[in-house]
C-alpha cells in the first residue's frame, strides 16, 4: 500500500485513507464565454498523460477531508512531494524520491 | 432536536477474553466547522479548541477533537446540546460558522481489554500506536469513515455513522472471535 504525506495533518498515512482527485493546477477561465471552442474543450476535457512526475490533486477523504496537490512519479508510483491547495507548483528539480 | 435513531440497543456486543466491545447510550453530538478567531468559541463552548488535527480538549461534560484545519468533533451530554447551541449563536453575526447537531446520525462503539488494538487493527490500516492516548483522528475502518477516540492505552472509542453501524458490528465481533480463537491456541 502506498503511503502519502497529507500536508493539512503532517502525517504520513495509508491510501486507504485517500482519494485521488485528477490532474492539479487546471485553473478555470474567469470569463469562460470568452473562451474559443477549442481552449473550453481543453479546459474541460484535456489533461496531461505524464510519464514521469505527474502534479495531481488528493484528497485526505478519511481523514481531514482537505483537498491538497501531490507530485507523483507515474513509473515509479512513488510520491515526490504533497502540498497545501492554491500553493506554486514545486520545482521539479528540487525534488527528490525521498517523502518528507 | 436531532433525535438518535433507537435501532441499536445500547449496551454490550461481544465479551471474550481478550477484548470487550460494547455499544454506548445516545448522546449529544454537535460538527463545528470555524475559521480565524477561535478564542471567542473557546468561551462560548467553555473548554479551549484544540488547534492541531488530533488533539483533544475536555470541559465542562463536554469534549471536542480537532478533525480538520476547521472542523471539530463535539461530544456532550445530550442535555447540554441546546445551551451549547445558542451560546455558539449568539457569535454569528461576528464570527460566522457551522454548528450543526449530528447526535441522531452516529453511534459510540466502545472496544476495551488487551486485544483492544489488534481488534481496531483488523478494519483500520493506520500505525494505531501513533495515536497517543488521549488523541483522536478520523480514520477508515474498512471501508467505512469513522473516529477513533484513543482514551487509554487499550481502550478506544468508535463513532461511525448509522448506517454502517450493523456492519461494523459484524466485524467488531467476528474480529474478537477470531483474537479470542488465537489467544486460546497459543495457551
Ligand atoms: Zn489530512
Amino acid at each position: 500500500m502506498l503511503l502519502i504525506h497529507c500536508p493539512y495533518c503532517d502525517e504520513t498515512l495509508p491510501e486507504a485513507e485517500f482519494t485521488y482527485a485528477g490532474q492539479a493546477h487546471v485553473v478555470r477561465p474567469a470569463d469562460p464565454s470568452g473562451e474559443s471552442d477549442a481552449d473550453w474543450e481543453a479546459f474541460l476535457f484535456l489533461r496531461d498523460n505524464a510519464k514521469g512526475p505527474h502534479f495531481e490533486r488528493w484528497r485526505h477523504l478519511h481523514g481531514c477531508g482537505r483537498f491538497f496537490n501531490a507530485v507523483r512519479d507515474t513509473v515509479s508510483d512513488r510520491f515526490l512531494t504533497t502540498y497545501e491547495a492554491g500553493l506554486p507548483r514545486p520545482d521539479l528539480s528540487t525534488l527528490t524520491e525521498d517523502q518528507p | 432536536m436531532n433525535a438518535p435513531v433507537s435501532a441499536l440497543t445500547p449496551g454490550p456486543l461481544v465479551e471474550t477474553d481478550v477484548v470487550r466491545v460494547s455499544l454506548e447510550a445516545p448522546r449529544g453530538r454537535l460538527s463545528l466547522r470555524a475559521r480565524g478567531e477561535l478564542a471567542p468559541f473557546d468561551v462560548a463552548l467553555g473548554l479551549t479548541l484544540p488547534r492541531k488535527i488530533g488533539q483533544r480538549a475536555a470541559g465542562d461534560g463536554i469534549e471536542a477533537l480537532c478533525l480538520g484545519p476547521d472542523e471539530w468533533m463535539i461530544h456532550a451530554p445530550e442535555a447540554q446540546v441546546g445551551a451549547l447551541l445558542s451560546a455558539c449563536a449568539t457569535l454569528y453575526e461576528r464570527h460566522p460558522h457551522s454548528l450543526v447537531d449530528v447526535s441522531g446520525r452516529e453511534t459510540t462503539y466502545v472496544v476495551d481489554g488487551p486485544g483492544a488494538l489488534d481488534l481496531l487493527s483488523v478494519g483500520c490500516p493506520r500505525d494505531l500506536d501513533r495515536i497517543l492516548p488521549g488523541e483522536g483522528r478520523r480514520t477508515v475502518f474498512d471501508g467505512v469513515t469513522v473516529i477513533l477516540w484513543r482514551d487509554g492505552e487499550t481502550t478506544a472509542r468508535l463513532d461511525v455513522w448509522h448506517s454502517f453501524a450493523p456492519y461494523l458490528s459484524e466485524l467488531l465481533e467476528t474480529g474478537s472471535r477470531e483474537l479470542a480463537a488465537d489467544a486460546a491456541a497459543a495457551r
